[in-house]
């Protein structure tokens, strides 16, 4: 789950961690107002889950409130990556002396959450990883212990050379990861990490993304789940427990598991098709959860024919086929449907598929294929 | 022979009385799988009732579990807030073998599991995965056993039904298979290609591997380069989501490509610079066995 800088810098602040203040607006006249309180230059930057947010000019900085008003209004009008922007922070601009970075991620190769950190801040760290790695410092964590004081330190001192700001990054460093466990992270990163000219450490932007398996038992890091910032139909999804990703191509596709899935999206490419989704109904046998898959991907308009591909293991080839069935008596489904099933009571599933007027095959190939010719691509020949 | 387990490992199911547990409980008996006991907190004392009219104890610890049948693995259907510490305590019990199916495990959870679990010298399969199964010998997890026959080629894969994709198209072509092993999809797991690679290697009657991978992560890449340097038989490689898009999690918590990394290309590009054969398609990977064989 991704949450936003404003939450981010929010869960800093509940941590210990010095952050400027800021407010979210969603109209131009309200970021005038917050903007008006502050009495200072402003930055107003968009809160939207996607990154590069910068260079797509969503963030800018404005000296007047009616400046403010004026930078809110054509933020707050944009679209960055696909997604609308429907809110902006307003933040009192800060005087930099230095930027760094310093971020914890669970490093799959070692198992272990990672810190990096670098003095090159307020640019993408793989920009820099890709550029210099020598310019980027990295330290694993044993989990059983945390982030150790000593560790910290030594982190901290590979970014400043001042005593008093090696201390305070230390202390932001120890309160971040431990933002990042208690937060159920597995990502979190201050970027920049400011100086000012006084001399004071200060975090200006933050990103989390969460690990949705944690969301079961961190109430209050699921309530900061910005519903507007998602396709409506991947919310629809997530409430029915698929896992569905929408796409920009015109075959839907249904499939039992998420490596299949993939191969599936992966197959139509192949053929010449598009995908108009990845949607994984998982390992249970529930028909209801065809009929959600169905309302589901029926509500893209950019659909063209629905592709079933099911591999029964724990998944029943029959209960697919009932909510084949089920669905089509209770919802409109406007598009032909191609049906794979294989496995568990594929014989079953067949004959109640029969029944119902439906034709099914039990080849992968085969069905990828014909999805692909009757939502108008290309066939490409086999060889 | 077979990689990690065989006709006489003994096996223990942590939630033997859960719905998915009781069911693959009774699906693995009827495997021929020696399951010597089930572990449910709360139901020691108790029977579970198998096919045949076989019946297993059902102890309240682990610890009781092993200590009155012997048994040397376990497979885990608990669920996820009670699974990290399942694996624990199998590992603490001396379980040399755990097998964790469980989906949905904060990975903050798998980095204190997955030191604690070494230095035990257990070995854990998963979490997140479908288990594994030597046919005619053994099978521990949910991998459907209509679709294995005993042969030479061992299978490794992050995936659950693409894997029983492929290997029932290998079976359909007459190939069979020594083990097949899902290690799972999520961004830690206890066993890695590279150590599936290193038991297909030692184990006699696989002749050639054929490794099921996915976007996300790097351990295509190492399993590829480890591979060339230490692999005498011939690996048949297949890589899901090429056309997955960068940032997002695909199903499987493992599947994503973070920045520029973990992409599709990467690990074709890895493979094939290592000797591996990619096949486009699922149904290719017959093709370029039966050319290994």
């Amino acid at each position: 789950m991704n949450i936003h800088e404003y939450q981010a810098r929010e869960i800093l602040r509940t941590h210990g961690i010095p952050v400027p203040p800021g407010e979210v607006a969603e109209t131009p006249e309200q970021a005038e107002a917050i903007a008006a309180r502050f009495g200072t230059r402003v930055v107003i930057k968009a809160q939207v889950h996607a990154g590069g947010r910068g260079k797509a000019g969503g963030v800018q900085l404005a000296a007047t409130p009616a400046e403010a008003r004026e930078k809110a209004a054509r933020i707050l009008g944009m679209e960055i990556k696909g997604l609308p922007v429907k809110k902006v922070l307003v933040t009192p601009a800060e005087e930099i002396a230095s930027e760094s970075y310093v971020g914890v991620i669970v490093d799959r190769a070692s198992k272990r959450p990672v810190f990096m950190v670098s003095r090159e801040g307020g640019v993408d760290i793989e920009e820099v990883a890709a550029r210099s790695p020598g310019a980027i410092r990295r330290l694993a964590v044993d989990p059983r212990y945390g982030l150790l004081p000593h560790q910290a330190y030594w982190l901290a001192t590979t970014l400043y050379d001042e005593a008093p700001q090696q201390r305070a990054c230390a202390a932001i460093l120890r309160n971040l990861y431990r933002a990042f466990v208690e937060s159920g992270a597995s990502l979190a990163e201050i970027n920049p990490l400011i100086t000012t000219p006084a001399g004071e450490v200060k975090a200006i932007d933050a990103k989390f993304n969460i690990d949705d398996n944690e969301l079961f038992r961190r109430e209050s890091i699921a309530a900061l789940r910005d519903v507007s910032a998602e396709p409506p139909a991947e919310i629809a999804a997530r409430e029915a427990g698929l896992t569905y990703i929408q796409l920009d191509g015109n075959i839907g596709a249904v499939v039992n598991g998420a490596g299949l899935a993939m191969a599936t999206m992966d197959l139509i490419k192949y053929y010449g098709g598009e995908p108009a989704n990845f949607l994984d109904i998982g390992g249970s046998s529930n028909p209801e959860k065809v009929v959600n898959a169905l309302r589901i991907i029926t509500s893209d308009p950019k659909v063209k024919v629905i592709l079933f591909n099911i591999f029964g293991g724990i998944t029943r080839c029959d209960d697919v086929a009932n909510g084949i069935v089920e669905a089509s008596r209770r919802i409109e489904i406007r598009v032909p449907l191609v049906i794979r099933l294989t496995g568990t009571n594929e014989g079953l599933a067949l004959d109640i598929l029969r029944q119902a007027g439906f034709g099914a095959t039990t080849s992968m190939d085969e069905v990828v294929q014909k999805a692909v010719e009757m939502a108008g691509g290309a066939p490409r020949a086999t060889n | 022979m077979a990689i990690f387990a065989d006709e006489s490992t003994r096996l223990i199911v942590q939630g033997i009385t859960g719905r998915d547990g009781s069911f693959h409980a009774r699906q693995m008996m009827e495997y021929g799988t020696r399951i010597v006991a089930g572990v449910t907190p709360g139901k020691g004392g108790q029977w579970f009732e198998g096919p045949d009219g076989k019946r297993v104890p059902i102890f309240d610890t682990m610890e009781r579990a092993v200590g009155e049948t012997g048994a040397d693995a376990s497979v885990i259907y608990v669920p996820p807030a009670f699974a990290a510490d399942a694996i624990l305590e199998a590992a603490d019990a001396g379980i040399r073998l755990i097998v964790a199916i469980t989906e949905g495990i904060p990975v903050l959870d798998m980095t204190r599991v997955y030191p604690f679990v070494t230095e035990k010298g257990a070995r854990l399969i998963g979490p997140n995965c479908p288990g594994l199964i030597s046919p005619g010998r053994c099978k521990i997890g949910i991998i459907p056993a209509s679709i294995v026959t005993r042969g030479p080629v061992g299978v490794v894969s992050r995936s659950g039904t693409l894997t029983y994709e492929v290997v029932n198209q290998l079976t359909r072509a007459g190939i069979g298979q020594t083990t097949c092993v899902g290690i799972g999809g999520d961004p830690i797991i206890g066993t890695s290609f590279i150590d599936c690679l290193t038991a297909f290697e030692e184990d006699e009657e696989t002749r050639a591997v054929v490794l099921i991978g996915e976007i996300g992560g790097t351990d295509e890449q190492e399993a590829a380069a480890f591979a060339r340097q230490n692999l005498s038989k011939p690996v048949v490689g297949f890589i899901a989501g090429q056309t997955a898009p960068p940032g997002r999690r695909m199903g499987h918590a493992g599947a994503i490509i973070s920045g520029s990394s973990g992409t599709a290309v990467e690990k074709i590009r890895a493979f094939e610079e290592n000797g591996i054969r990619v096949a486009r398609r699922p149904i290719d990977v017959v093709g370029l066995i039966q050319e290994a064989l």
